[in-house]
């Protein structure tokens, strides 16, 4: 038995190794959304489903297509991030947790690839 | 372990009273999936903007229809509680607001506000002809 206090042998090396990153990144992404979220809520509220022109229109100011850009990505690293968390709480079957962790990264790249390119074709008029 | 205990959150129900703390904690991941899920309708919806009026149009039909806007409502209600209920965590997260009396009195500030925004909110895309 060691006289060493656990402590000096568990300072400074930190805990879960990455697990403070994707906690600062789930609460950067959600500073995000809280700031941004009001704007893409009234615009989808006042435009939304209704008026294409106006929300092409929107769309080709390129503060708000640079805006809706950082949105898009932080709506969906929040999501994936957030998804990851409740399947690692809630299933403990190892294949199903692996196959579920894979399916939500890619479709979730997918989505925010998709969407930034949507957003693209709008700005520049396609 | 030689029994079967009772695991967060099952427990809640038959072994532990509800509280509005552990049913405000569990309904803002309920909600953050129900987001998440249909956040990939944004892109849908940005893709077909981006492929042109006939393609927008099939998407505006499909979120007019009557089922289009029970799904949008419940969606928009879910951003609402997760919206008020992510910025009292963040509080949190900032180390303020842990008295209980304080946790208590913002649960029951993001419930009402939850309502009153949804609401508002619904009123305002029907004035302005946005979401109908």
């Amino acid at each position: 038995m060691s006289l060493r206090d656990p402590l000096a042998k568990a300072r400074g090396l930190g805990s879960a190794k990455s697990g403070f990153g994707h906690w600062w990144a789930q609460r950067l992404s959600a500073l995000v959304l809280a700031l941004l979220t009001p704007f893409v809520v009234f615009a989808v509220a006042k435009y939304g489903i209704a008026d294409y022109s106006a929300l092409l229109a929107l769309l080709a100011n390129p503060i708000c297509s640079a805006a809706l850009v950082l949105y898009v990505l932080a709506l969906f690293w929040h999501a994936r991030l957030g998804l990851q968390v409740v399947v690692e709480d809630y299933i403990h079957q190892p294949a199903l947790e692996i196959a579920l962790q894979v399916i939500i990264k890619i479709v979730f790249s997918f989505a925010a690839i998709a969407a930034v390119i949507a957003i693209a074709r709008i700005a520049l008029g396609a | 372990m030689s029994e079967k205990r009772p695991l967060s959150p099952f427990m809640i129900g038959p072994y532990y009273r509800p509280q509005i703390t552990s049913m405000m904690s569990i309904a803002h991941r309920a909600s953050g999936v129900v987001l998440a899920v249909g956040s990939l309708a944004l892109v849908w919806f940005l893709l077909s903007l981006s492929m042109g009026p006939e393609a927008f149009a099939s998407t505006q039909a499909c979120l007019s229809s009557r089922f289009g806007q029970l799904v949008l409502f419940a969606f928009s209600l879910c951003l609402m509680y997760h919206f008020f209920n992510g910025l009292r965590h963040l509080f949190w997260d900032a180390g303020k607001g842990f008295e209980i009396g304080t946790v208590y009195r913002s649960g029951y500030a993001v419930l009402a506000l939850t309502v009153l925004a949804t609401a508002a909110l619904w009123w305002f895309a029907r004035m302005s002809g946005g979401v109908a």
